[in-house]
């Protein structure tokens, strides 16, 4: 909602959330300087921001260290693949919830968010335990499949929340016009949903990403991510800030960028149907 | 980031994607789960000579220390087979050796020379006589300190200092106006951190975590003696927040210059005297402190080690894999390389009679500081466990990471002594209860 | 609308993640169930047999286990209050006219992009390190004595770590909802002479009622289980020790699975609660 307000607002607007935006970005900010710096000069006192030698060295030790580009391809695979799998299963679902409701719909919804509070520690040994019986253990697969399901809720709630807000008469009319169910899902349905679903797959992409309890604790090396390419990283002995920062840098660039090359399409989405 | 590094991460990006199949294509693959620790990564660097001696490709699973254990423990106790070699410290080996997890060590090579083990490694790696780990490294605790400082306060470190002397000490060097602290010490909350100081301190100061019958020994005197001690010293010439402080946060201040004082592992010794260290030339080492009088001093013993979980399909080239880096030929290429005060150190007898390293200045306290820690014997009175800083029983670690964050909380102010003995008191004795020791 | 035929299509789209969803809880809550009445300990020979109660009663009784109950509220509450009050404020300041209005979005959303493991690492070391951290920094600047955030004050730095990841989310939430707001409205108000604090008070926080709803619902259940956080920054030392940890504890730290089973039928039925609280709150939101 554009107002007109004077240039003199604006100029306090403008500098205010330019201070608010920096300061909450500070932190990433710092971390990134500090991946260009000696160990030596991360912990100099005082601090240095700009003035120093701009070195490429913690990258390369990282480089040579890891193997950067698996932990990535992983992530990708496992955030991706799960996102994906998970659309494939909560559109048709949220769907028929938003259409064709019934009187127990909002109790299943409730019921499938609740799943997400079981507490994922307690039930590491169980699950464990299973992936070894299944053969899963240190797949991709495995790792594709738990991310589906712990987010899987959240899918379907911020499905239904769009599907929710797309007028009934238009698909009245389409059924007028004897379109099929198929038809009306792929044709009318998902075009006015496309927003949604984007917005959809880019926070379970994130979420999935993130995710550091599952996929470091059923993983070794072939389904390995980037959060288990942190925990090599995290508090060695000697200094290690430096280090740290160019690894943490490069875990949470790619995710950086796709989100920053996207936040239109997640901000137009997120809104899980506090709109109306 | 140099050009090598862009072709590597090019080749990889194009391996991974073809998949296993060039892993396979070489025959044996082994994996290793380790800890991030400057040793082990070095050790990373050299795995492909060992590719190439033998043909044997290694995938590394490399960890920070909390995440390493609890992945390697879900994996063996469940028998998941993640890892054909883990590596493990002198606190999991005597229990899993026990539970039959481990694949015995009892079958090395002639030339791997398993005599050459320093007994106290040896020992602590074994259980019933057979070892069940191979050290990669091995430590003790000692006192390092800044012999500038102490030159300047008019003292002089004796090589076998008591609790009494090092709190002299402490007072003289510490100089707030300059941001020097007389001493540091961990004070962070875990039983591989705090808790293993704070154990080892109560040693030297007569305490015991149990006695004879597995009763819980926090209600004791030494125990209030040592803690008492440990506060005031830390308190008065400490540096601010020793709460959360362990190995690694004591190492930078040291190395800043921050610390008059530091009693931690004798590993540090190579960092404190290294590049990165701005006080590399005015440090002196002497052994662990004690009480006066008390025979014990506060010395630990703990050794990064590798062993093999039973079940693994390539029990054969994991056993090639810890022959050579536990090896003497190990130590040799990374003292041609690197130099000798980088080798890994405390594992092997040879190293200490090798010339040129004994003339590293660490190296004789090291060793001594090794030999005076005894796991069958750690404290003054009779205890039913092994173990120095830790009692090798399973519930062990969880215990004692609960009872070093109620130290922790009294170091940081927010509970009396009195009160964090109390409740420490309390947790061993409802954990030995639950565990069926009574 | 809904013919008979649509319905049994509807149902059949709904089967695959109900039976999913179901079996998601199901096994692994009949596993725990099953564990919580056995005495399981991994590193002593695994299941030794059935025990009854005495897990439960173990876990219920033991002197961590209120605390930790009350710091995983703490929490929770702590990081709601601060993420609606500060995102309200936030949305409505990103919502006014400025220049560079896209980028000052990008940089106050980044935060959710990061992993808690490196944001908690990166809090931990760089900022509220005692000595070497900027804060030790500019506290030293201005001649006070540097803070020990995670020891003296480490309930309020977890805090503020969590609220630091969760502020976007709530803000962009709440944004979406204030960009919604009828202009005119305002405009009208503004007309009449209503002070600021009034149209704040009568017409935009009526109308964010529901984007409050939905960010306190969703941020509640990622909170309930918020792990990576203590485990890099304090270890559950200081007081804060939430129920996930304390179950991570008696699991993997003291490998006693049926001990830390029973912990997690404890928090099964602490979340419910928790839920059904929030569900009736919501549930009337979401049905107008």
């Amino acid at each position: 909602m554009a107002r007109a307000v004077t240039p003199r607002r604006k100029l306090i607007n403008t500098g205010f959330a330019w201070a608010i935006g920096l300061l909450i970005f500070f932190p990433i900010l710092w971390t990134i300087l500090t991946s260009f710096k000696t160990e030596a000069q991360a912990i100099a006192s005082p601090p240095i921001f700009l003035n120093f030698d701009w070195t490429l060295e913690n990258y390369g030790v990282v480089m040579e260290r890891s193997n950067y580009a698996r932990f990535l391809w992983n992530s990708i695979i496992i955030a991706g693949g799960s996102t994906i799998l998970g659309l494939i299963i909560a559109v048709p679902a949220a769907w028929s919830m938003a259409f064709v409701p019934s009187r127990r719909t909002k109790d299943i919804l409730l019921w499938m968010l609740s799943t997400k509070m079981l507490p994922a520690v307690g039930v590491l040994y169980p699950i464990y335990l299973l992936f070894i019986q299944m053969g899963l253990l240190d797949s991709r697969a495995g790792l594709v499949i738990v991310m589906m399901l712990i987010n899987l809720p959240i899918i379907i709630w911020m499905l239904y929340t769009y599907f929710r807000e797309i007028p009934v008469e238009i698909l009245e009319a389409a059924r007028m016009d004897g379109a099929t169910l198929r038809e009306e899902v792929l044709y009318i349905l998902t075009p006015m949903a496309i927003p949604g679903i984007a917005s959809t797959m880019l926070l379970n992409f994130i979420l999935a990403w993130n995710e550091a309890f599952w996929t470091l604790n059923l993983t070794a090396v072939d389904a390995a991510p980037l959060t288990a390419f942190i925990a090599s990283y995290s508090s060695p002995e000697g200094l290690f800030f430096a280090k740290l920062s160019a690894a943490s840098t490069m875990a949470i660039a790619p995710i950086l960028i796709l989100g920053w090359f996207s936040q239109k399409q997640l901000v137009r989405g997120l809104t899980f149907g506090a709109v109306k | 980031m140099s050009l090598k590094s862009i072709l590597r991460a090019a080749t990889a990006l194009s391996l991974t994607t073809a998949g296993s199949a060039f892993a396979e294509g070489h025959g044996a693959t082994i994996t290793i789960a380790t800890v991030n620790n400057g040793d082990m990564i070095r050790m990373q660097g050299y795995t492909d000579q060992f590719t190439e001696q033998t043909g044997i490709a290694v995938e590394w699973v490399t960890l920070e220390e909390n995440v390493l254990r609890q992945r390697v423990t879900t994996d063996i106790t469940t028998n998941g087979g993640q890892f054909d070699i883990m590596t493990i410290g002198m606190y999991e080996t005597p229990i899993w050796g026990a539970n039959d997890w481990l694949v015995p060590l009892d079958d090395l090579s002639a030339e791997y020379d398993v005599d050459d083990i320093l007994p106290a490694m040896r020992n602590g790696l074994s259980h019933d006589g057979t070892l069940y780990a191979a050290p990669f490294y091995g430590e003790s605790s000692m006192v390092m300190y800044r012999t500038d400082l102490m030159d300047a306060a008019g003292l002089e470190m004796p090589t076998d200092p008591t609790w009494q002397f090092i709190r002299e000490a402490a007072a003289a060097m510490d100089d707030p106006a300059n941001d020097i602290n007389g001493i540091c010490l961990r004070g962070k909350a875990g039983w591989g951190e705090g808790g293993a100081f704070i154990t080892v301190t109560g040693n030297s100061f007569g305490a015991r975590w149990f006695d004879e019958d597995w009763n819980a020994q926090f209600d004791q005197p030494e125990w209030a003696e040592a803690l008492n001690f440990y506060v005031n010293l830390m308190n008065d010439y400490g540096p601010e927040g020793y709460a959360t402080n362990g190995f690694n946060e004591n190492l930078s201040l040291f190395n800043q210059g921050k610390c008059g004082m530091w009693i931690d592992a004798t590993v540090a010794a190579s960092f404190v005297t290294g590049d990165d260290s701005t006080v590399a030339d005015s440090v002196g080492f002497a052994l662990a402190p004690n009480n006066e009088g008390v025979e014990k001093r506060a010395n630990w013993l703990w050794a990064w080690a590798l062993a093999i979980p039973a079940g693994t399909q390539q029990e054969a080239e994991a056993k090639q894999f810890i022959e050579w880096a536990t090896s003497k030929d190990y130590i040799a290429l990374v003292a041609a390389n690197e130099g000798w005060a980088n080798v890994p150190p405390g594992a092997r007898t040879s190293l200490y009679e090798t010339p040129e390293y004994q003339e590293v200045p660490f190296a004789q306290m090291t060793l001594d500081s090794i030999n005076a820690a005894d796991p069958n014997n750690p404290t003054v009175d009779p205890v039913p466990y092994v173990g120095i800083q830790f009692v090798a029983i399973p519930e062990f670690a969880g215990m004692a990471t609960e009872v070093s964050q109620e130290f922790s909380a009294a170091y940081a102010g927010q509970q009396t002594v009195e009160e964090a003995l109390e409740k420490a008191q309390a947790i061993a004795t409802e954990v030995m209860e639950a565990a069926g020791y009574q | 609308m809904a013919t008979k035929a649509s319905r049994s299509a509807a149902r059949l789209m709904m089967a695959p993640a109900v039976v999913l969803l179901l079996g998601w809880m199901l096994v692994p809550l009949i596993m725990t169930l099953w564990f919580s009445f056995r005495t399981y300990l991994p590193l002593r020979g695994g299941d030794q047999g059935w025990t009854g109660f005495d897990n439960y009663v173990r876990f219920v009784t033991s002197s961590a286990f209120w605390p930790a109950v009350q710091t995983t509220l703490i929490i929770v509450v702590g990081v709601l209050i601060i993420t609606v009050v500060l995102g309200v404020l936030l949305a409505m300041l990103l919502d006014q006219p400025m220049w560079g209005q896209g980028v000052v979005r990008i940089l106050v959303i980044a935060p959710f992009f990061v992993m808690p493991t490196v944001s908690a690492l990166v809090w931990k070391n760089m900022f509220m390190d005692p000595v070497n951290g900027l804060f030790a920094h500019l506290w030293r600047f201005f001649g006070a004595e540097p803070v020990s955030w995670l020891s003296d004050a480490a309930m309020p730095s977890i805090i503020m770590i969590v609220s630091w990841q969760w502020l976007p989310f709530a803000t962009l939430i709440l944004l979406t909802a204030i960009q919604s707001l009828d202009s005119e409205q305002l405009e009208a108000a503004e007309m009449d002479g209503a002070p600021k604090l009034k149209q704040f008070y009568y017409i935009i926080l009526p109308h964010l009622g529901r984007a409050i709803t939905i960010v306190i619902l969703i941020q509640t259940i990622f909170l309930l289980a918020i792990f990576a956080e203590i485990f890099v920054t304090t270890g559950g030392a200081f007081g804060t020790r939430t129920l996930s940890y304390l179950i991570f504890q008696r699991v993997l730290e003291s490998q006693n699975v049926g001990l830390g089973s029973a912990g997690g039928v404890y928090a099964i039925i602490l979340a419910n609660i928790v839920a059904i609280f929030l569900m009736r709150i919501v549930g009337k939101n979401l049905d107008n």
